[in-house]
């Protein structure tokens, strides 16, 4: 870990450092708070003071204490539904990669098809049908976000499966199983963690993009689109109210998409100097 | 002053190290080398894989592979001091004072442009002709190459002419700046030996027409005695020796270049009947890559505890016909069978014991090996899964296997890009015995491996073969090896069988002609050798 962190460079190292003190902040953060997130403990939109060092929002709860609660709501929820966009998208794309023909038209197709719908009016239909609930949010992202996964990973698995190792390993008659875990996913774990980081951001960016339009995560529970919504009458006043949660959001996905940029100049030397 | 077009005097090159590892130290890739050529001379540079041919190759046009430096030395290209030059200077030279043709022509042509736009770029880049001149001279080149319509070949692209018509353009791009030098970095390896004599006999003959010094990199010493004048051989980085190429093939004088010269020890001779008993048979197959046909009423049969190679050029069905009797690709006709038992064509069809009993050795290990295992999970593998071994027994086993195959046991915990091309075709050869299998394909085992390292492995597999009276087949193009260790032999073009029957038979006259013509262009180590075959088939062209 240390050697893979020497291997990075600066503006990877200071992606790593956001996104730890971005996950420190929201996981820790809340409980050293005076306020919980739910608390009306001032006016409305009050602007930062020593007592709200962010201020208040539109009922006059503490700000930052919404903002790390909704921070560590929004990573968990796009940590699982990329989780199961992965947990989908890998197996699918391994499997149609190693056995080609009539299993790969038939799983490609479908994914193509799913791809046709734009990802946010899909969610918005399905959403508004089944009902906005977080084990059904969770479940739409994963369907959505494991079609690029899928892609990708059929993508790079296609390629080994060409290697002659592959070949050597069906003639000795193996399991889809060992193909899966033993040949294939170590060649390709790279890129996939890579994409990890990706896709993870365009969850939270989905999520909060969800909730912004009053079909994400529902109140009480604070999460960064919402916050974003709930004040952004206050923007004509001239407050910062829906700026810093949009801000909180921006760090996350700069921070990690610039760990992610580190990985794969890193990957790519590697491949270079072989 | 002095009359070298090239000289280079203790040149050294090392790797460049991470400045912020600081206990790296630089592994030094040439270790002071010094070379001389002159005006129309050819010099061929000659060494396994790690003798640092091509990166001589490449400081003469002053140029260093990435992660390499050149640390110390001179190179002075016609009068001019080459090394420190910048940017600029070596642009200027390149193309002009030294061209490069490179081994495979088809990596190194833009596939996005015609061929014609590719050869004349240098004359654009220099500026030193107009247009229409330049694409005169261009024709010209084309036509001297002996490449079919010149005015029309560079309106091709690259993806439209055979390799070995890409290899003569290559060429001509090369002479298309007129250069002093040109550095021929095994021009001819990626070709078959049929097409490799012609794109031999065309250097050889242009070199000398346009009085051009030419530096001639191979590992092939039969190749480097028809062209070059004086031949040094290199190892690890360092000379060797060096001498004129008569003398060098007569009376070599150090004991590694002696050993080049005469790297095949086992000749087998046995013939066997017809009656022999059959490991493996193939009766009148037809098999297609979708609607192309490649095979065409092929068959085939292994004799038990035998050696069948099968020859052919690339495209000739050799490695479509081990695939059809591996299983992977059922042909559309004809059968297979083993041990007088029919053979399944489909691989889920087969028994375990017959799958277990056929193995595979491929020609690149670095692709028939998952980079991501152990030796040991790569060896132990087959044996848990062909042999029923269970997770204790099997690192014995491996143990067991690398001893075999004369590697040391530590190897198991190592993973294969920590070995070398020999030693991985090695623990190929460990793996395919590890299913303890009665018959062993190997294709093409050691045409990626040095001549010296590739012998190792043939003098390994027939030990086996010795020891656990396994049968080979041999799908090749090194007609050598053929001659050397073969009991039978097939000869395949274009899908069907030429010709075959015992090895004594096939390789005397009467001659099958295009059996013959393989034979006769396989390059032989003495001089002269390319002009004798070349009169030789005058004669017989004139004859007919």
């Amino acid at each position: 870990m240390i050697n893979l962190l020497r291997d990075l460079n600066l503006s990877a190292r200071i992606g790593v450092v956001i996104v730890v003190v971005f996950l420190l902040a929201v996981t820790f953060g809340p409980m050293l708070l005076p306020y919980s997130a739910v608390e009306i403990s001032g006016s409305v939109w009050e602007p930062p003071s020593a007592t709200h060092w962010l201020g208040t929002d539109n009922v006059g709860r503490d700000l930052l204490a919404r903002i790390l609660t909704g921070g560590r709501m929004t990573v968990l929820v796009s940590f699982f539904a990329t989780c199961g966009a992965f947990a989908i998208g890998c197996p699918l794309g391994i499997a149609a990669a190693i056995t080609g023909g009539w299993f790969d038209l038939i799983v490609t197709r479908s994914v193509d098809a799913l791809m046709a719908f734009p990802g946010l009016i899909l969610a918005l239909i399905v959403l508004s049908a089944i009902g906005t609930s977080i084990p059904s949010l969770l479940m739409m992202m994963a369907v959505l976000s494991s079609t690029i996964v899928f892609r990708l990973t059929r993508a790079v698995a296609s390629d080994v499966a060409a290697m002659e190792y592959i070949e050597v390993a069906r003639l000795r008659g193996e399991t889809m199983r060992w193909f899966l875990f033993k040949e294939v996913l170590p060649n390709v774990a790279p890129t996939l963690f890579t994409e990890f980081g990706l896709r993870f951001v365009f969850a939270a960016i989905l999520i909060s993009s969800l909730s912004f339009l009053g079909l994400g995560i529902q109140p009480p529970y604070p999460d960064l689109g919402g916050m974003v919504k709930e004040n952004a009458l206050a923007i004509t006043f001239g407050r910062s109210a829906p700026i810093l949660p949009a801000l909180a959001l921006a760090l996350l996905a700069i921070g990690v998409n610039l760990i992610v940029d580190g990985l794969l100049k890193r990957n790519a030397n590697l491949d270079l100097h072989k | 002053m002095n009359d070298y077009l090239l000289e280079m005097r203790d040149l050294r090159i090392e790797t460049i190290v991470d400045s912020r590892k600081k206990r790296a130290k630089p592994t030094e890739i040439l270790k002071g080398i010094d070379l001389t050529l002159r005006r129309g001379e050819v010099v061929g540079l000659i060494g396994e894989s790690g003798a640092g041919k091509s990166t001589i190759g490449l400081a003469a046009m002053g140029y260093a592979r990435r992660g390499l430096r050149l640390s110390s030395g001179e190179i002075w290209l016609d009068g001019q001091q080459i090394l420190g030059g910048s940017v600029a200077q070596l642009a200027q030279l390149r193309g002009q004072k030294v061209a490069y043709v490179a081994q495979s022509a088809a990596a190194s042509f833009n596939p996005a442009h015609r061929l014609l736009a590719q050869v004349l770029e240098v004359t654009k880049i220099h500026k030193h002709m107009n247009t229409a001149k330049a694409e005169k001279r261009a024709v010209e080149l084309f036509a001297r190459m002996g490449l079919p319509h010149p005015e029309a070949f560079g309106m091709r692209y690259p993806h439209e002419v055979s390799g070995g018509q890409l290899q003569r353009a290559m060429t001509a791009m090369a002479l298309a700046g007129e250069p002093d030098l040109i550095v021929f970095d095994e021009p001819t390896t990626a070709l078959d030996v049929t097409t490799q004599i012609d794109v031999l006999a065309i250097i050889k003959e242009v070199i000398q027409e346009y009085k051009t010094a030419a530096l001639y990199i191979t590992h092939d010493l039969g190749v480097v005695a028809q062209i070059s004048d004086r031949i040094k051989v290199l190892k690890n980085g360092a000379e060797v020796e060096e001498q004129a190429t008569e003398s060098l093939l007569n009376a070599p004088q150090n004991a590694y270049t002696k050993e080049l010269l005469n790297v095949r020890s086992t000749v087998i001779e046995t013939e066997l009947s017809d009656d022999e008993p059959v490991a493996l048979g193939a009766e009148g197959i037809d098999a297609s890559y979708g609607t192309v046909q490649v095979l065409n009423d092929v068959s085939v049969a292994l004799k038990r505890g035998s050696n069948l190679a099968i020859v052919g050029e690339s495209g000739s069905g050799k490695s479509t016909l081990a695939r059809v009797i591996m299983g992977l690709l059922p042909p559309s006709k004809g059968t297979l069978s083993y041990n007088d038992q029919p053979l399944s064509s489909g691989l889920s069809d087969r028994t375990a014991s017959q799958r277990k009993s056929i193995q595979m050795i491929y020609q690149l290990p670095d692709v028939a090996m998952n980079p991501r295992q152990t030796i040991a999970e790569i060896i132990g593998r087959p044996a848990q899964v062909f042999v029923g071994m269970s997770k204790q027994n099997t690192l014995n086993r491996v143990h067991e296997l690398l001893h075999l195959v004369d590697l040391p046991v530590e190897m198991a915990q190592a993973y294969p890009n920590q070995l070398s091309g020999g030693q991985k075709q090695r623990v190929c050869i460990a793996r395919a015995l590890a299913a303890e299998p009665d018959v062993i394909i190997c294709d093409e085992v050691t045409s990626a491996l040095d001549p010296l390292v590739a012998d190792g492995i043939i003098e390994l597999l027939l030990k086996l073969q010795r020891k656990f009276g396994i049968s080979y087949i041999f799908i090749t193009h090194d007609m050598a090896m053929v001659r050397a260790i073969a009991n039978d032999v097939v000869v395949m073009k274009a899908g069907t069988v030429v010709e075959q029957g015992a090895k004594a038979r096939v390789f005397a006259p009467p001659f099958n002609d295009y059996t013959h013509l393989l034979m006769s262009s396989t390059p032989e180590m003495r001089v002269g050798w390319l002009e004798n075959v070349l009169t030789e088939r005058r004669m017989e062209a004139g004859g007919q």
